[in-house]
């Protein structure tokens, strides 16, 4: 009787280099997946990862205030910004934080509307911007709303980034005891297995297991 | 009275903002999991239906501790 390995062969997913495709796929959600031809998944999270943080942009910010001022780069004491930890996961998209910071550190004036500008620290009264609290009165609860997208979108992406780097977590079928009498080398000879390569990794063609459902 | 009917409405206006989030993160742990586009979308339902259902659950637990406090 054929097992299930021979009936479902493994199937080998091309990584290319991992390393270049995690730092694409930091940089741009989903270009790592593109540069490896994983291309419905590479569109999956662009779309989705780039969707939920474009949505968080823009909860989290106004016209007059300026869009996206929920990311934002500042470790100053009075203002420790650690949710762009996480923000950061999204790569370029929050590059715009960065330069902002360094504009109004260095006392220059922020680009394009305040887009991703840090807000004025309490003790800064050399300009007229908006401080956190200003901005807080200002978008109420959809400051909280825009930050958690955000955040989340920037962690979702480092799980992106993994997938880039290692391939798919796969779900090991459970296995059947071998019955004694079954010689071992019905399993392929001495051929090395395709997950052995450092740059691909091997899967069943049938993961779907009606039966599994997502743990924790 | 009408206020506590008007924050509650708010309350449920909110959870609004929890589907984007739910579809989403849904996908992407399901992507992070499989290859095959089916077996994404398969196990991302399987996934947001978890993430709701524990949602009702912890819903109605808390919504019973407060009516006994």
């Amino acid at each position: 009787m054929a097992s299930q390995a021979e009936q479902n062969p493994p199937e080998t997913i091309h990584l290319k280099d991992p390393a270049l495709a995690a730092l694409l796929a930091w940089l741009v959600p989903g270009l790592g997946h593109l540069y490896q031809g994983r291309t419905a998944k590479g569109i999956l999270f662009l779309v989705g990862i780039l969707g939920i943080f474009a949505y968080g942009v823009y909860l989290g910010g106004d016209r007059e205030v300026g869009w996206g001022r929920v990311v934002y780069m500042s470790f100053h004491p009075e203002d420790q910004r650690l949710h762009f930890l996480c923000q950061a996961g999204v790569g370029l998209s929050a590059l715009p934080a960065v330069i902002q910071a360094f504009r109004v550190r260095s006392g220059r004036a922020p680009l394009w509307g305040s887009f991703m500008a840090p807000p004025r620290l309490p003790s800064d009264r050399s300009s007229n911007r908006p401080t956190l609290d200003d901005l807080h009165k200002r978008l109420h609860h959809y400051f909280e709303l825009g930050t958690l997208y955000t955040m989340i979108a920037g962690l979702l992406n480092i799980l992106a980034i993994y997938d880039a780097w290692a391939g798919p977590v796969r779900e090991e079928p459970a296995e059947e005891p071998k019955p004694p009498s079954e010689p071992e080398a019905s399993s392929g000879g001495s051929q090395p297995a395709a997950s052995d390569r450092p740059d691909s990794k091997s899967r069943p063609s049938e993961q779907t297991n009606p039966a599994q459902t997502p743990s924790a | 009275m009408k206020l506590m009917v008007l924050v509650a409405q708010l309350g449920w206006m909110y959870l609004g903002y929890a589907l984007p989030l739910i579809v989403v993160i849904s996908l992407v742990y399901a992507a992070t999991r499989h290859e095959d586009l089916k077996a994404i979308f398969r196990h991302a339902v399987g996934c947001a239906t978890w993430i709701v259902g524990l949602m009702v659950v912890v819903g109605l637990i808390m919504a019973l501790v407060s009516a006994w406090l």
